[in-house]
């Protein structure tokens, strides 16, 4: 080994508590990188394996009802390469010891063999027999939420008549990774459930015998799904087709999509973030760590050491500290990148196996950003050091310019001792160096900010969602349009306080070139369960003959402002294309929606006071005995019990939050101390001389930590309402970066939001202190007799 | 305590100081027997390694010697805390370090303050600098001092707190001759005027005839004191 190599190794040793703060930044860094970008290729890969594997097609469509030769004529379309139809049907399931409302969705599996498109995997049991009457397979989140095994029993109530099924498997499909109720919010393993069964069981209780109302298809190789669905719905008009659509518009699919989009996004975001915040870190910490080399610099020029050689030798002490940060970011990044994967599929994402992978191309990626970062900030140094000719090196530094501070020049001298001076003169003879160190401890408290901003922006969501703008404690859906008196018996039932009854239509809607395909709800303008907010979040009546849409609607995905007139394609019934004016802008966080009053849409619809269900307030304890009664009619076909999502989606959401919350702490918490347990331990070795004197001269060693600790007080204080802007601004682009059709994160943060930012940089700065306490008490006195520089 | 002069400021027996330097023991002092007394100024004399240093650390309280007893006044310096020897280095001992070692975020006026703040009764920082001939240059920063002034500021800064020992390490070392005269002719004066028992080491006999008494070590040893009959003025040395 080289002398050179040597010394690198010994310097490496020395520097092991800065060297060590610095790998801690860049592994802040590199894991966050490493986990988006390894979880979302992992989700991406695992979806895209699965969809092949498990054939999921390509185009369905729902209709009211067909016969099955009609089938025939779909196939042969050009452009189909494998068709299959299906009898889908929803139903009212009863699990014993849970009394809340369940919902399902029951699709037909082939009375032979296994379905072409849309396989089940099976992860306990079996399929159905051939021609069985009451066998079922489960959806496994359904399944397990409710500990069914195969063997188990559980009522249904199909098309108003009980019937006892006997559960055979559990099973996930491409269909429903992301299982949601139609309508609702967010998912509820509890209280929905996707079930198969046999196809002629089905069909015969929902008078399906021959005919079929679902179809899904394959295309063939360089087939247009647009032409084909145009095809598909000419044809299935006849039938009361609901409109074809392509794996775009798949619920399930649209869903992991926009997910997916997040994450991308999340691995661009964050990780620009922090590699950023890492990067700028490691050009402070290491320019002025090299600094302090300067008379080593000197020394090995004046042996006759070439300029290269010696700027590799301190590139080579940068990367090293850079690799030791890579890898454990890697590593880290990895495992959470796994626990991240683990908790999507756990939570959100049903898909029969994981495919974790972490491609060599991030490792690489993370490398080289780390190291540009780390030989960016070592190289300025080190030329100027270089350059330095070897005898003005060796020179013993003059003594560093100052000067009378600004706060003594305003007339405040007078309160300040000689220490308080020391201080502020020292921070304000290298302005931007101080700035700089602020800026980094500020980046920390907003990364630590960022990372704890979204349980706030969740309970925000919440509460506009659930406490003001849909009150209701029932969402329940009748299985077909009913007249408006229907209400009139729902609020006869005990235990009703209020009914607003609401129609939804489903429909695209227009305007110029952007489209959207969904519904649109009819719901009361003097609605108080179901109302829409303005833009400060006061409800606001929904004007009569035309439709609000919610802003992210109408500005990101339509483009229209109030006044322009909107196409409306109404997919159901006999399905009017009409033009709608747009009357204004509701606020909404979660989903997207298009709200016309009841009476308006019933008069677009050219029909009578028609509605599609009921929202309802329901008198607390009287819950279980109405759901009772409510399950007791065969018309009532969905419900959803508003406390109880709220409960579910927290449970959901509670591990992701906690997860994020532990990865952002542990990241900001290591981005922190490197910063600030950097910059005091250079602050040492630059003033270690000057601090070693005063203690010859009598000064305790409280009182010189006065001085050193003092600025990194002053520092540190000065960096946490900077830091809180810098996290405002980071949430800032966070809420803008994350915005889709899911949701919208609020621009909101709590003081618990600053006190985590703030706590972060303080208890960083306290243990920091505590070390160069401990520093302190070894500083050698003798040698500052003797030494110079 | 048992006083062999009255006029003792220092009084050490049988000093011994081994330095364990990874495995090397270096013996720096080898049984010093010394009284300093008060208001005089000696010369430490002797080449590099001959314990000077140490000796003159021990004094100050910032070492403590492996083996024998030092006393300040009636005070026991050797076993003494940590926190009693920075008191003792606070109230009683002024240092000339051979480069200064003055603050740079500070002026001259200032510098002499930082010590002046933190002590009993001390001189106005701007007396002790008018003591050392700087009156005049009171607000400059040591950036914006020659290196002879700001050892004078340095001698101030010592002298400031009234102490009753001047403990100088190579005040002159990093100095010409010419400087080094000027240096040592305010040391000679704060000796004369202030009565402060002045100890200085050095390296160059030349300094040696300014002194009352000087002290030769060799080898962690005193192989000599001298007292000087007649002393020379500073300004009539030269080396």
């Amino acid at each position: 080994m080289k002398a050179l190599d040597r010394k690198l190794l010994r310097d490496l040793w020395h520097l092991r508590g800065q060297g060590l703060a610095i790998a801690a930044v860049i592994m802040g860094g590199v894991a966050t990188l490493v986990m988006s970008l390894s979880t979302y290729d992992s989700l991406a890969g695992t979806r895209d394996r699965f969809y092949a594997e498990y054939r999921f097609a390509d185009v369905f469509a729902s209709l009211k009802r067909a016969p099955e030769p009609v089938a025939a004529r779909l196939a042969a379309i050009p452009g189909v390469e494998r068709l299959e139809t299906r009898v889908k049907a929803g139903v009212k399931l009863e699990v014993e010891g849970f009394s809340d409302p369940v919902t399902g969705q029951l699709l037909s599996l082939p009375d032979v063999g296994e379905a072409w498109l849309n396989r089940l995997h099976f992860k306990r049991g079996r399929s159905v027999v051939p021609w069985s009457t009451d066998e079922v397979v489960l959806s496994d989140t359904f399944a397990d939420a409710h500990g069914f095994q195969p063997g188990d029993r559980l009522a249904a109530i199909i098309n108003g008549k009980r019937k006892q099924l006997t559960v055979v498997g559990v099973a996930v499909s491409p269909e429903y990774v992301y299982q949601i109720a139609p309508g609702a919010m967010f998912p509820d393993f509890k209280r929905y459930g996707v079930l198969w069964m046999g196809r002629s069981a089905l069909a015969a209780a929902y008078d399906m015998d021959g005919a079929f109302n679902q179809v899904s298809l394959t295309l063939a190789r360089g087939a247009r799904a647009e032409d084909v669905i145009d095809r598909v719905d000419a044809i299935l008009a006849a039938y009361g087709g609901t409109g074809a659509y392509g794996r775009k518009n798949q619920f399930s699919n649209r869903f992991l999509t926009e997910e997916l989009k997040q994450l991308q996004t999340m691995a661009t975001v964050f990780p620009a973030i922090f590699l950023g915040v890492a990067a700028f870190l490691l050009n402070v910490v290491l320019s002025r760590l090299i600094a302090l080399q300067r008379e080593q610099i000197a020394i090995l020029k004046a042996f006759g050491y070439r300029y290269a050689a010696i700027g590799a030798h301190y590139v080579k002490l940068v990367l090293l500290m850079a690799v030791f940060g890579v890898a454990a970011g890697l590593a880290l990044g990895a495992w959470f990148g796994q626990g991240l994967s683990q908790v999507y599929t756990e939570t959100t994402f049903r898909f029969p196996y994981l495919d974790y992978q972490l491609r060599p191309g991030v490792a690489l990626v993370a490398f080289v950003v780390a190291a540009v970062a780390a030989v960016s900030g070592t190289l300025f140094s080190v030329i100027r050091a270089v350059r330095l000719p070897p005898a003005e090196g060796m020179r013993a530094e003059t003594p560093a310019v100052y000067r009378v501070a600004l706060f003594e020049r305003i007339g405040l001298q007078r309160w300040l001792a000689a220490p308080t001076r020391m201080i502020l003169r020292h921070l304000e003879r290298r302005p931007l160096k101080s700035l700089l160190t602020v800026l980094g401890i500020a980046c920390a408290c907003g990364l630590m900010m960022v990372g704890n901003y979204q349980k706030g922006a969740i309970d925000f969501m919440v509460d506009v969602q659930f406490r003001q703008a849909a009150r209701e404690d029932l969402a329940l859906a009748f299985i077909e349009p009913t007249s408006g008196r229907a209400l009139h018996e729902l609020a006869a039932l005990p235990g009703v306080d209020r009914v607003e009854g609401y129609r939804d239509v489903a429909a695209i809607l227009r305007f110029g070139q952007y489209r959207h395909r969904g519904a649109i709800f009819g719901i009361q303008p003097e609605g108080q369960l179901h109302r829409s907010l303005d833009r400060s979040l006061r409800p606001v009546a929904v004007p009569p003959g035309g439709v609000v849409l919610t802003d992210h609607l109408a500005t990101n995905i339509l483009r229209v402002k109030p006044g322009d007139l909107l196409t409306v394609e109404v997919l159901e019934g006999s399905r009017p294309v009409r033009q709608v004016p747009v009357l204004g802008i509701t606020k909404q966080y979660l989903g997207v929606s298009a709200y016309m009053q009841q009476d308006s849409l019933n008069a677009l619809m050219r029909e009578g006071d028609t509605v599609s269900g009921a929202y309802l307030a329901v008198q607390p304890g009287a819950e279980s005995t109405l759901y009772a009664q409510l399950n007791a009619r065969p018309r009532v076909l969905g419900m959803v019990a508003n406390a109880s999502a709220i409960q579910s989606f927290y449970a959901t959401i509670g591990e992701f939050i906690l997860f994020y919350t532990l990865v952002a702490t542990v990241l900001a918490g290591a981005i922190g101390f490197g910063v600030v347990y950097n910059s005091a331990r250079i602050s040492l070795s630059e003033r270690g001389r000057e601090l070693a004197s005063l203690r010859v001269l009598g000064f305790t060693r409280g009182e010189i930590a006065y001085i050193l600790l003092g600025e990194l007080a002053l520092l540190t204080l000065a960096a946490i309402p900077v830091g809180i802007l810098v996290g405002v601004g980071l949430v800032g682009i966070l809420v803008v970066a994350f915005q889709s059709e899911l949701y919208r994160l609020p621009l909101i943060l709590t003081p618990e939001n600053y006190a985590m930012g703030a706590s972060v940089v303080l208890v960083s700065a306290v243990l920091s202190g505590l070390l160069l306490w401990h520093r302190l008490g070894r500083l050698d006195l003798v040698a500052v007799l003797k030494t110079r520089e | 305590m048992s006083s062999p002069s009255a006029n003792a400021v220092f009084v050490a027996r049988g000093l011994t100081k081994v330095y364990r330097m990874g495995e090397v023991e270096v013996q720096a002092l080898r049984g010093i027997d010394l009284v300093l007394k008060r208001g005089e100024l000696v010369v430490l004399l002797g080449p590099s390694g001959s314990g000077k240093s140490t000796l003159l650390n021990i004094l100050g309280g910032l070492d403590t010697p492996s083996g024998g007893e030092v006393y300040y006044l009636d005070h026991k310096l050797t076993g003494a805390s940590e926190t009693e020897l920075t008191r003792f280095r606070r109230e009683h001992v002024g240092f000339v370090f051979q480069f200064y070692n003055l603050i740079p975020s500070l002026t001259a006026r200032e510098n002499v303050a930082a010590v002046t703040e933190i002590s009993a009764s001390p001189m106005r920082p701007e007396d002790a600098l008018a003591l050392v001939g700087l009156g005049n240059r009171l607000d400059h920063f040591p950036a914006q001092l020659s290196g002879g002034e700001q050892q004078r500021v340095a001698i101030a800064r010592a002298v400031a707190k009234n102490p009753a020992v001047l403990l100088c390490d190579e005040p002159t070392g990093a100095r010409d001759s010419t400087t080094g005269v000027v240096v040592l002719e305010v040391l000679e004066k704060v000796n004369r005027e202030l009565g402060t028992l002045t100890v200085l080491i050095t390296h160059n006999a030349g300094i040696a005839d300014m002194a009352d008494r000087v002290i030769r070590l060799s080898d962690g040893r005193i192989v000599d004191i001298h007292a000087s009959a007649v002393k020379k003025p500073a300004h009539a040395l030269s080396w």
